[in-house]
């Protein structure tokens, strides 16, 4: 891996501006009064209240309502788009198609050439073609259907197992072939030679879609030369920079605004073409419009989990230790360069000790739907591999699993150049202790095939996992105010994605100021009124933030402490701040309230402005965590219950106790999804279509999926060393272990290993079966 | 190879026979609700022109509203874009997700699968109708406190859907929040807190 920093996928293709160092930063807090408590939201009463706006309840006087058409080929030619009938029908405002002058636009270029907003090439289903405006939804849907295009229709490639066969169709001109990344350290072979038990398996991972909520989409309204988005983003600043750019205007010309977002888990880190589209419908038509996408277009067009063929060669000793670990990787981003493959191999190469070990990495173009970053990128699906890999070894050697990966800690980063140490790495404590809390070896004993009578199996499995970032990093400005009254406002330009953003921050500067959270408003998310900040993913955005939040805080607490000297004529030094009240340590009856500091009446205002510092060198700051269930398989009908999991995660410092625990059970969730219900499904032989574009066909995990026993162990301490708050992400690498968990479990149940997504009934119905046959 | 006939379904009514139905069904329920404005050209009642509004009274949170709306409007789009009332979420429009969800005469219903017309007759109950004026409701109290969200976005329709379930089942067992809980998709995977949630609401909603 490159320049970790600048390539990592959620700041890839945007700028991200320096930080000034933040100078002196706070001690480690020993103990605190707020942060680390379990805090409903500050925010909660606006989302049970329906008094949260979202950007689809956005509603501005003389809106229209934007559709876009989109390309129903895998793969073809625009010759002619007739928008004449579709521009005549009733309420329709404004049509744009390629050859549209303002909107003959270059939407970006990458590796594989130039992409106009309007491509006359389009390479998958659900390419944009053209887009209309109409006073009503429904009108603009009309319109859509009244356009009529002339495609040639063109040859093309679905299954990414046969992109690089001779005769496939080449999806970009240079062939279908994206990226390939080769990977070694020490000599497999001799680490294979060293090996007395060598096993190797295939595996493979459906492909994966977000499917948030809340559809992509944004309003944009013009102000003479002013654009102003309401988007449903991960990054506000990230889809200015993009949009100013395609549309050649000033950044300062445009204004993203993003206080409120139904979910992205990756999707939304990005700008998409359906913002530049609104804003060229809304300057076409001087309204402003709203274009939310439609369930079908987010299966389409706005990202996936690639689909990833693995193969994994392990070797080990008889007393545990890995020898040497081969791995290969095909997989696809679509038909962009979309990171097809990337970071699949990161835990092989670097969760367990192991000093030889050689990763393959291809990644190849198909017609199909470029991937975007998706909840832990790679990470998931090289567990798959590698923790179900860990098991099959375990159980090879006659040892239990978790000894096993106990036998294989690793003490330092393998993967990096220069082998850094981690800040903290909790990973021995995350398997021990999660053991231990889910009485793993008794149910070890007492479940499984062996011991089973009837069709009714039950068994329990883990797995464990690092995340490849998480420890945040610089750029974040922040700025704290506190006015006369003693109430704040907190600045922050980071979005909340629901994972408790807003909140966490509160909790930091009411732990400094020692006011009430709910004293706090906070402003957020808005390139016109909020600082830079990178796009809130990665399980970045609390370690990055916070640190910048407590420095803002802590900043403002001196210029009290200041002005208390001076009211009190005594040395700062002297005092102590205890909310309410400044203090002097000596004498107690030298007081002053906050509120009653003639300079902070005068001033009005008392302004802290915070940095986030740089990590610290040669470390790195990764999480680390372990995840245990027990299942119960119906022999007969190959259904799957999952009965109860327990999450062990070591992810520094809590932060809230309650949105934590939430984190580690919507991870779990979105990992049964993986490993039981989700994969998307391309028509490959005939049409190329995707035939599962809506959640009755492609299922997420309802409330029938998953179980209600769900511990939540958080693995301690705060890392003092990775930034002034001592927390680490902790979003990504709880869904990271989950699916191999389940598929540890039911090969404990019953003796099958699946090494396919998804573990459904049909599929645990015909390999019962075979084995039957088998007898 | 030679071209199938449409199979024929045990009622003797043809797939593409049953969808025909089915629309002038839809027209049917238009026509008897007085919802074709006066006009002079003649309307092939088979044929409803795009953009012809209507009349069309709704009872929303003990509020008549009097709209102008197309047949073919959804209650959702009504309920957010005419009115004005966002509580109620577009997730995917065909019944899929529950973020729409209203009560219609006390029952969890779909928004975006109930055109405004239908719900003409009805007492129709969004997410702002459980609000006591800036009050929050039972539910919507144990949602906060339980923290039975994280975007957000779904939560207004897992509301209905639990307020829908305890209207009913004033102490339902777990599974039975379950089931209650399962039209309602949450790609945060809220459930767990969502449970506890619906647990606390009717132990709220009792008094305790």
């Amino acid at each position: 891996m490159a320049d970790e920093s600048k390539d990592i996928y959620f700041v890839q293709g945007i700028p991200v501006p320096d930080t000034p160092l933040p100078g002196k930063e706070p001690e480690a807090w020993q103990e605190t009064n707020v942060v680390g408590k379990r805090l409903p939201r500050v925010d909660a009463y606006e989302r049970v209240s329906g008094s949260a706006v979202y950007p689809s309840d956005v509603h501005l006087p003389n809106m229209l309502h934007g559709a876009i058409l989109r390309c129903p080929h895998p793969h073809a030619r625009v010759r002619n788009v007739d928008t004449s009938a579709a521009s005549r029908m009733p309420g329709v405002r404004a049509v744009i198609r390629g050859t549209t002058p303002e909107a003959d636009l270059v939407w970006k270029k990458d590796a594989a050439g130039e992409m106009r907003l309007f491509d006359p090439h389009c390479r998958f289903e659900g390419e944009e073609v053209a887009a209309v405006a109409a006073e009503t939804p429904y009108q603009a849907r009309d319109a859509i259907n009244a356009i009529r295009v002339d495609y040639e229709v063109l040859p093309f490639v679905a299954d990414e197992r046969r992109a690089l066969q001779a005769g496939s169709p080449p999806v970009h001109s240079k062939g279908n072939l994206s990226k390939s990344d080769t990977y070694e350290r020490g000599d497999v072979t001799r680490g294979f030679a060293a090996a007395e038990v060598v096993l190797e398996e295939s595996y493979r991972t459906e492909c994966e879609l977000h499917t948030p909520l809340e559809p992509h989409g944004c309003v944009a309204s013009w102000e003479g030369r002013s654009l102003t988005v309401w988007e449903s983003t991960q990054g506000v600043y990230a889809v200015q920079s993009r949009v100013a750019e395609v549309l050649k205007l000033p950044l300062a010309r445009v204004r993203v605004i993003g206080h409120y977002m139904g979910g992205g888990f990756g999707s939304k880190l990005e700008a998409g073409k359906y913002t530049v589209i609104a804003a060229l419908l809304a300057r076409q038509s001087a309204r402003p419009v709203k274009l939310l996408l439609t369930r079908e277009e987010t299966y389409l067009a706005v990202g996936n989990r690639p689909p990833c063929n693995m193969t994994l060669k392990a070797g080990v000793k008889r007393d545990g230790t890995l020898t040497a670990l081969e791995f290969t990787c095909l997989a696809t981003g679509g038909a962009s360069p979309a990171g097809g493959t990337s970071l699949v191999d990161w835990l092989i190469r670097d969760l367990y000790t192991c000093p030889n070990v050689r990763t393959t990495l291809t990644d190849v173009f198909t017609n199909a739907g470029p991937a975007r970053a998706f909840r832990a990128p790679g990470h998931p699906q090289g567990a798959w591999a590698l923790e179900q890999m860990m098991d099959a070894l375990a159980e090879a050697v006659g040892m239990d699993p978790v000894r096993l990966r106990l036998k294989n800690m690793a003490a330092f980063s393998q993967a990096r150049e220069g082998n850094p140490a981690y800040t903290s790495t909790g990973f021995r404590k995350c398997l021990e202790q999660g053991a231990a809390a889910f009485g793993w070896e008794k149910a070890r004993r007492e479940t499984g095939a062996q011991a089973a009578r009837g069709h009714m199996r039950r068994g329990v499995g883990m797995a464990g996992c690092l995340w490849v970032a998480g420890g945040g990093r610089p750029p974040s400005t922040v700025i704290v105010k506190l006015f006369s009254d003693g109430s704040v406002n907190l600045n922050m330009g980071a979005s909340d994605l629901g994972t408790g953003t807003k909140t966490v921050m509160a909790m930091v500067v009411a732990e400094e100021l020692g006011i009430k959270p709910e004293a706090i408003q906070i402003e957020n998310a808005d390139t016109g009124t909020t600082q830079y900040a990178t796009p809130s993913g990665g399980s970045k955005t609390v370690p990055t933030e916070a640190p910048a939040v407590r420095n803002a805080a802590v900043q403002v607490k001196q210029k009290l402490m200041e002005m208390a000297a001076a009211a009190l004529k005594t040395d700062v030094s002297e005092l102590a701040y205890q909310g309410r009240e400044i203090v002097s340590r000596r004498d107690a009856s030298k007081r002053i309230a906050v509120k009653d500091l003639d300079a902070l009446k005068r001033q009005g205002v008392v302004v802290g402005v915070g940095y986030r510092g740089p990590n610290p060198k040669n470390k790195v700051v990764n999480p680390f965590g372990a995840q245990f269930c027990e299942v119960e398989v119906n022999t007969k009908t190959g259904e799957l219950k999952i009965l109860r999991f327990v999450a062990a995660h070591d992810s520094g410092r809590v932060m809230n106790r309650l949105t934590y625990d939430n984190q580690v059970f919507g991870g779990i969730t979105m990992g049964i999804g993986l490993a039981m219900t989700e994969a998307r499904i391309l028509d490959a032989g005939q049409t190329g279509k995707m035939v599962n574009r809506n959640w009755h066909d492609y299922k997420l995990p309802t409330a029938l999926d998953v179980p209600a026993d769900i511990t939540s162990l958080p693995i301690g301490p705060a890392d003092a060393e990775a930034n002034n708050t001592g927390a680490k992400g902790l979003g990504e690498p709880v869904t990271i272990p989950t699916a191999a968990a389940v598929a540890n479990a039911v090969c404990h149940a019953t003796g099958l290993r699946i090494t396919q997504t998804p573990i459904n009934p049909l599929q645990l119905v015909q390999r019962l079966a075979e084995r039957r046959k088998e007898g | 190879m030679p071209r199938k006939n449409p199979t024929t379904g045990p009622d003797g009514l043809t797939r593409r026979g049953f969808l025909t139905s089915m629309g002038t069904g839809a027209i049917g329920v238009a026509a008897s609700a007085d919802l074709f404005a006066a006009g002079k050209e003649a309307v092939d009642p088979q044929v409803m022109p795009a953009g012809r509004t209507s009349k069309v009274v709704l009872r929303i949170n003990g509020e008549t509203h009097v709209v102008l709306a197309e047949p073919r409007w959804t209650l959702l789009y009504v309920l957010r874009e005419v009115i004005g009332l966002t509580g109620a979420k577009p997730g995917c429009e065909r019944g899929e997700c529950g973020a729409c969800t209203v009560l219609i005469d006390g029952v969890a219903r779909y928004a975006c699968l109930t055109l405004a017309a239908e719900a003409q007759g009805s007492e129709v109950t969004t997410l702002e109708g459980l609000m006591d004026g800036e009050t929050l409701g039972p539910v919507q109290t144990a949602f906060a406190e339980a923290d039975a969200f994280q975007c957000g976005y779904c939560t207004p329709g897992q509301i209905m859907a639990v307020e829908g379930l305890l209207r009913t089942n004033p102490n339902p067992s777990a599974e039975e929040i379950r089931r209650g809980a399962s039209g309602n998709l949450c790609r945060c995977g809220a459930y767990k807190h969502i449970f506890e949630a619906a647990h606390r609401a009717a132990e709220l909603k009792r008094g305790k």
